[in-house]
């Protein structure tokens, strides 16, 4: 291959990202922008403030703090159900192991709000309309059989022999699955919590029709909505909101991009 | 494994009683293993579904969704949402959004992989840099989109203004499907895109090496090599892209709340079941009917997934 020069190829990546993020500068430049200013559209906060920061966390914190939580117990939830069960059909004797593939992908493409219409009279007789642990559950059923697909694949590249030889030194499935497989699943492991977190942070279906009387009790981004819905204008905190709602995206891509890109091909999944 | 030959009959029967005994005692783990998972899809996959279905064959009303005493209809609604004008305005609206994105997202997301594909400078940072868009929360893209096409304020007519085009009312009347569909391409171009350039990877190089040894320029080289090996890759690409653009709500929600012609079958099923929107009562049916018609599309389109997937790996 010639070489040639390719300074001009990184300029124009960096001109593509520029404007693929340009909507995401826009939202930090007017986060920042007093509001008499707003209206003006400068390309940059040329009439600074950190006002609307300051109002926002006098506000959203308790929101923040409910998402937070619903994320990190969708994780949790999403782990203890999956590991066992991609477990049991790569490894042990079970029946419905083939099928169960075609079912999680199915399982996947079911509309939203079609689950979210069947949640709806389910928690309406479970008394879990409105509650934290009905939104984890919701919530939960985004990451699932992502999480369980991602890690079969995985554990079906792990070699067969270490599993049969800890079988025959008389190792229970028990301790195989927690002090082999588990261990060696830790990448596969990082990259499911990382999804199963992002997208439970960014449910808007779930939240906006299983938890309508939540008060405070409700994800940051029922938060931004009720910004939007007392429709007062106010799209300096409401962009300041959006900004502190997009930190967990950033700091995961910037510290674990190795694991979402290996989450997007080996699933080839997300709606 | 020679020893078995040797064994007494008696060693014989105790071995098969065992390995009977040890897959007895397999199954039930195996069984025990999966069943929180079996459960939870029952509980909360298919359990919505049969309530769903139930629901679109039951004349489901606010008054008797408490009660619970719907009538059966049969397919009665399913008469009546299919007859609506709305249905079919709907339906091309839904279709129109759906290959619009998938379309443009996937010639974007190809060109992008193919040039992100040379090694050059930062461009593996910059190609991760290119996921933010699909990992934000639909709720602060949304948002941000909706401000950035404010007829009045907003930066985009502002930028038109340079070249002496007047206010676009992106968010109303027959501009709002495409306003959505603008919003919802920048969304999908880096699943497209990251799905697209892992295709590319798995491609020989010493293909392109010999096709420019036989004097192929690189226009030739992607029309000859790169497009059909890609092929398997683009129909899982396409047909994913369809199924999870088919059910979108959240992007258009938040921008239109489904108004002027950006409704599609989702967000009306959403509207219906939830009385949002211009939709004021709860037509619980009628969105069950949208939400099974919805199921039924993405069925179809499960098994061609699985084909598609099956004749990659036999290739």
């Amino acid at each position: 291959m010639r070489h040639r020069p390719t300074w001009w190829k990184t300029l124009v990546a960096l001109a593509l990202t520029g404007i693929m993020l340009f909507p995401m500068y826009w939202m930090v430049n007017i986060s920042f922008t007093q509001r008499r200013s707003i209206r003006s559209a400068d390309l940059w906060p040329r009439d600074f403030t950190l006002a609307n920061y300051g109002s926002v966390f006098r506000t959203q914190l308790p929101y923040l703090g409910t998402s937070l939580l619903i994320a990190f117990s969708v994780v949790l939830v999403t782990l203890v159900i999956a590991l066992p069960a991609s477990y049991s059909i790569s490894f042990l004797d079970f029946a419905g192991a083939r099928s169960m593939n075609f079912v999680l992908i199915l399982a996947q493409m079911i509309p939203a709000v079609v689950m979210s219409l069947g949640f709806y009279s389910l928690f309406n007789d479970l008394g879990l309309l409105d509650s934290i642990p009905g939104l984890i559950l919701a919530d939960s059923t985004l990451s699932i059989p992502f999480a369980v697909i991602l890690q079969t694949a995985f554990m079906q590249t792990m070699p067969k022999s270490l599993i049969e030889a800890a079988k025959i030194d008389g190792a229970s499935d028990w301790t195989i699955f927690t002090r082999i497989v588990i261990p060696l699943s830790r990448n596969t492991i990082v990259t499911t919590s990382l999804f199963a977190f992002l997208w439970a942070w960014s449910d808007f279906m779930f939240a906006s029709t299983l938890n309508p009387g939540g008060g405070k009790l409700r994800p940051i981004t029922m938060g931004i909505y009720d910004f939007i819905s007392a429709n007062n204008e106010e799209w300096g905190p409401l962009m300041a909101t959006a900004v502190l709602a997009s930190v967990p995206t950033a700091v995961l891509l910037l510290v674990a991009q190795k694991y979402v890109a290996a989450g997007v091909t080996a699933g080839a999944i997300k709606d | 494994m020679n020893i078995k030959c040797n064994s007494s009959p008696t060693v014989i029967t105790r071995q098969i009683s065992t390995s009977f005994f040890y897959r007895y005692r397999s199954r039930l783990a195996a069984f025990g293993f999966a069943a929180p998972l079996i459960v939870y899809l029952l509980l909360f996959y298919v359990s919505p579904l049969v309530q769903n279905v139930s629901m679109s064959l039951h004349r489901y009303t606010r008054r008797t969704f408490v009660t619970g005493d719907a009538p059966f209809t049969g397919l009665d609604v399913y008469r009546e949402v299919v007859s609506s004008s709305e249905f079919w305005v709907t339906l091309g609206q839904t279709l129109v959004f759906v290959f619009a994105s998938i379309a443009v997202q996937y010639a974007l997301g190809l060109a992008l992989a193919v040039f992100f594909n040379q090694n050059f400078r930062l461009s593996g940072f910059l190609r991760g840099i290119f996921l933010v868009p699909w990992l934000l929360p639909p709720m602060v893209s949304g948002t941000t989109w909706q401000w950035m096409m404010d007829a009045d304020n907003g930066i985009l007519n502002r930028f038109l203004g340079l070249f002496g085009v007047g206010p676009v009312w992106w968010l109303q009347a027959d501009n709002s499907l495409w306003a959505v569909i603008i919003a919802n391409i920048w969304l999908g171009i880096p699943f497209n895109l990251v799905i697209l350039y892992s295709g590319l990877q798995n491609i020989n190089g010493d293909l392109y090496e010999a096709a420019s040894i036989d004097g192929c320029n690189g226009w030739q080289r992607f029309w000859r090599i790169t497009f059909p090996l890609l092929r398997p890759v683009t129909l899982i690409t396409l047909m994913l892209g369809f199924v999870y653009t088919l059910k979108t709500v959240d992007i258009i929600w938040l921008m239109t709340q489904g108004t002027g012609t950006s409704q599609t079958l989702a967000t009306w099923a959403y509207a219906l079941a939830f009385a949002k929107g211009s939709h004021m009562t709860i037509q619980y049916s009628e969105a069950s009917v949208i939400g099974t018609i919805l199921i039924l599309v993405a069925l179809v389109f499960a098994f061609v997934y699985l084909w598609a997937q099956k004749r990659e790996e036999e290739a």
